[in-house]
């Protein structure tokens, strides 16, 4: 269980803001923090890995005090333990993939975590290059890697996504779901795309000015309000649930998530990550104003 | 010939130049890190001896270090030391006239790593000493090099700092640079041709080096 009760004063481009946030997060969740840019939400991540001090408040994690401002705790990020991807991946360029990930060790670590790691994150061929001649995606999974090399509880991923494009994202996606599990990690991804989260995340907060928006499951969050009207899309299918007489099928049309019910036999045909095209025809659409 | 004005002044820039990697380092990292409000302040006084004449600086440690003013009597009485016309003197002096060919080129090689790296490195539990020698040394190598033969070079160069404060004592403190002018003076040009011909050969190949190495040439040629 990790808790969070912060509150920082950040200069941002725009000005002051005033970061103020209460979250509770229970061990094992896959969390997403959700928003535009500079709401708060890389500076969140610091703060708990202690990158960033906060101006006040307190973070425990388990039974674990990492920071009181009023107890004057404030743990280094060297003893917090948490696995950190950031969005450069910040890998060492003097050194091979391999010296990466041996560097990340703890002292008195065996070294068959890193193997495992490596024939996990698929690095094999990859052990003696140096990053500088790898691709986004193998930057990625090396750095993905080096952050579990410690066995953290805790994995922190800073948008490591965004820079890459949409097939390799789709399998990195599948990785972080893959160690998330593996590990029994409580993670917290920052992301900005909406497929990303139903697909990953077990919980999402919503940020905007440096103050949560929303919260709930990504399917309340982003699904129920959508609606679908006369119109034509193409979409990617990111899930499809079976029900007793109809199947509903999750598609991602941009950055909206609708969902589509269809028979059973259509939805045999399909898979996770189809091309579709999303089509109304027999309803009027509705207009909703929207409130700003 | 005599050969001890020029082991004179290896002597002096070996020595300088290895006291300098051991204080110029803490001081470029502490530099390129603190938000301190001193920090001009000490930027200041680390490029000082870039723009004043060499004579300044002697000046001032002559009168400091003299036996004759409190602080000079005080090294004298406690702890036996001569600084005014004395090798070790030299030293300190040239420790500080170099300090900003050290602390330059290693201050802004440190601030030109992202920020990153270190961040990363102490999230894996590393300490700042090991973040420092593994991660953020290894990635500065041209910076550190230049900073290294540019001390040492400039440390062979000196002049002005060196006669102010070191006189022209035989074996002690006559430097190549000084003997060069006393031959002139005493119009003995082929020993002041003999020694300005081993520091210009010398110097030469050092500077030539650094831009091998740090323009990558070698390896052109190499691989």
């Amino acid at each position: 269980m990790i808790k969070l009760d912060i509150y920082k004063q950040l200069q941002a481009a725009t000005g002051t803001m005033r970061l103020r946030l209460d979250l509770n997060i229970e061990s094992g969740q896959f969390i997403t923090l959700y928003g535009a840019s500079g709401v708060g939400k890389t500076s969140t991540l610091r703060m708990l890995s202690g990158l960033m001090q906060p101006d006040s408040g307190q973070i425990s994690v388990g039974d674990e005090i990492w920071f009181d401002a009023e107890k004057k705790i404030n743990l280094s990020p060297q003893r917090r333990k948490v696995g950190y991807v950031f969005q450069d991946y910040a890998l060492f360029p003097h050194m091979t993939v391999l010296e990466n990930l041996k560097f990340a060790q703890a002292k008195n670590q065996k070294s068959s975590s890193i193997s495992d790691l490596i024939e996990l994150m698929e690095l094999g061929q990859l052990q003696n290059r140096k990053p500088e001649t790898l691709s986004g995606g193998q930057k990625q999974r090396v750095a993905l890697a080096r952050a579990l090399v410690q066995k953290p509880k805790i994995l922190l991923l800073d948008e490591p996504l965004a820079a890459l494009d949409s097939a390799i994202r789709h399998k990195l996606q599948g990785y972080l779901k893959k160690v998330h599990q593996e590990f029994a990690l409580t993670t917290l991804l920052i992301s900005h795309d909406v497929g990303e989260i139903v697909k990953l995340a077990d919980y999402v907060f919503q940020l905007e000015d440096g103050k949560i928006l929303k919260q709930g499951t990504p399917e309340t969050l982003f699904i129920d309000q959508k609606l679908s009207g006369k119109f034509k899309f193409t979409g990617e299918v990111l899930k499809i649930q079976q029900e007793e007489i109809i199947s509903i099928v999750t598609v991602r049309i941009h950055t909206d998530v609708v969902k589509v019910v269809v028979q059973h036999e259509e939805a045999s045909a399909l898979k996770t990550g189809d091309q579709v095209l999303v089509v109304s025809k027999a309803f009027n659409p509705l207009l909703y104003k929207i409130d700003t | 010939m005599n050969w001890e004005p020029l082991f004179l002044t290896f002597k002096l820039a070996l020595l300088t130049t290895v006291i300098l990697i051991a204080i110029g380092i803490p001081l470029a990292y502490w530099l390129s890190n603190t938000g301190s409000r001193l920090k001009p302040v000490l930027e200041t006084l680390v490029s000082m001896p870039l723009v004043l004449p060499p004579t300044v600086l002697g000046f001032y440690f002559l009168m400091a270090f003299s036996p004759n003013n409190s602080f000079g009597s005080w090294l004298d009485d406690w702890l036996g030391v001569k600084l005014v016309f004395s090798f070790s003197g030299l030293v300190i002096a040239s420790v500080i006239y170099s300090l900003p060919f050290m602390v330059h080129p290693v201050q802004s090689g440190l601030s030109g790593i992202p920020a990153s790296l270190t961040e990363a490195s102490f999230v894996m539990g590393k300490s700042r000493w090991e973040t420092l020698l593994k991660v953020q040394l290894p990635q500065i190598k041209p910076a550190l090099l230049t900073g290294i033969v540019l001390s040492f070079a400039h440390t062979v160069g000196e002049f002005g700092v060196v006669l102010m404060i070191g006189g022209n004592i035989p074996g002690k403190t006559k430097v190549a640079s000084i003997a060069i002018y006393d031959e002139v003076e005493a119009l003995n040009y082929a020993a002041a041709n003999f020694y300005s011909l081993v520091l210009f050969a010398i110097t030469f190949c050092i500077l030539l080096a650094v831009y091998l190495v740090n323009g990558n040439y070698l390896k052109r040629f190499w691989k």
